[in-house]
């Protein structure tokens, strides 16, 4: 385990000296096209920059109206049956929209309940088998102006509810 | 989701939390790029520079069968192959941010593909501002989670003292391959729908 830890350290890196070095070794202009590429990536930050402040304004209002936690409560009954806090339900919903803000949800209930406790392993198993789609959807979409995405809310939330039954069945054969 | 926070908030008497919720969060959201700026700028040069040495190329070769699979619509040798393995390739490694700039490359080349096909009144041709099949299809993939090993979340597990922190990585892969393959089955059912 310790080594598939090293070798993840060791992939950026890695990965910047290859493409570096190799540039050099074809001898490329490698900091002129690096510049190049540099200018399109801000660009690119430019472009969705109005997206990032609807979308993050919004999920902060969300969570300051407490919109999340009703969510949760809504849901207690099924909450109950499956024996997890309704801050992870809470968890779920809210990594749709934002890894950040769920990142800091897991901590509160790594903090509430203990990082090895069920309500810990679920939301850590739920976090790491989810992307959040509603950020990625709109950051890709909006940078080429299109707004009739089709399937593609039905397929990710299909992936992620089945990513999350998986993550309650796994965590439910460890205890 | 503005409207039902503000909303919420003004029935359950939050209306001060909701004022500076509104003045904070829209702070985060230039704090929040100006951070993924630099990342992302950085990536994206590195990106270029792999593109130039030809190393997309042979990755790309490298993912073909999947790729094809996934879009066979796409025309060998378009660049969309190209941004779209690179993107997928980085999210297997957890490289979330260099993941980005191929990511919105590869929906630029998807976009252009659509325009080639609007222009050639080719029948998978959607309309411009509507979503092309490979779009919804990337994003699907995309977004079902591909990251082998969770890195911050192996972390965060060290840090709040968790027995194993590493003890994640074997259920966490075979969670995110539950969804990525319920990704992947949607996709091929939508797909063969005209």
């Amino acid at each position: 385990m310790n080594l598939i830890l090293f070798l993840s350290n060791c992939i950026i890196p890695v990965i910047i000296l290859y493409v570096v070095g190799l540039g050099l070794s074809m001898k490329l202009d490698i900091f002129d096209i690096f510049l190049e590429g540099v200018k399109d990536g801000l660009k690119t930050v430019g472009g969705i920059l109005p997206t990032l402040i609807g979308l993050l304004t919004a999920v902060g209002v969300l969570r300051a109206a407490n919109v999340f936690d009703y969510v949760g409560q809504a849901l207690e009954p099924v909450i109950e049956k499956l024996a997890m806090a309704p801050e992870v339900l809470s968890l779920i919903f809210i990594k749709l929209f934002s890894s950040t803000a769920a990142t800091g949800l897991m901590l509160d209930i790594f903090t509430e309940y203990g990082v090895d406790s069920q309500n810990g392993w679920l939301s850590a198993l739920v976090l790491s088998c989810t992307e959040s789609c509603i950020y990625t959807m709109s950051v890709y979409y909006m940078s080429q102006k299109i707004t009739k995405t089709r399937w593609t809310l039905a397929g990710a939330l299909t992936a992620a509810v089945v990513g999350v039954i998986a993550s309650i069945l796994l965590t439910g054969m460890m205890y | 989701m503005l409207i039902i926070g503000i909303a919420v908030g003004l029935l359950t008497g939050k209306s001060a939390e909701v004022s500076t919720a509104l003045v904070e969060s829209a702070k985060t959201g230039v704090n929040h790029a100006i951070g993924m700026a630099g990342v992302v700028a950085m990536w994206s040069g590195i990106m270029r520079l792999a593109e130039a040495e030809g190393l997309l190329d042979i990755l790309t070769r490298k993912m073909e069968g999947l790729i094809h699979f996934l879009f066979p619509h796409i025309p060998e040798g378009h660049p969309a192959e190209k941004y779209i393995s690179l993107n997928f390739a980085a999210n297997v490694l957890g490289l979330g941010w260099a993941a980005t700039p191929a990511g919105i490359s590869a929906m630029e080349a998807l976009e252009q593909l659509e325009d080639e096909r609007r222009v050639k009144r080719h029948p998978l041709a959607m309309e411009a501002g509507t979503a092309s099949r490979e779009m919804c299809t990337f994003l699907v993939i995309n977004v079902s989670s591909l990251q082998l090993i969770p890195m911050t979340i192996i972390a965060y597990r060290s840090q709040f003292g968790a027995a194993v922190p590493t003890e994640i990585v074997l259920p966490g892969i075979l969670a995110t391959a539950a969804s990525t393959v319920a990704g992947i089955i949607f996709v091929k059912i939508m797909g063969r729908r005209p």
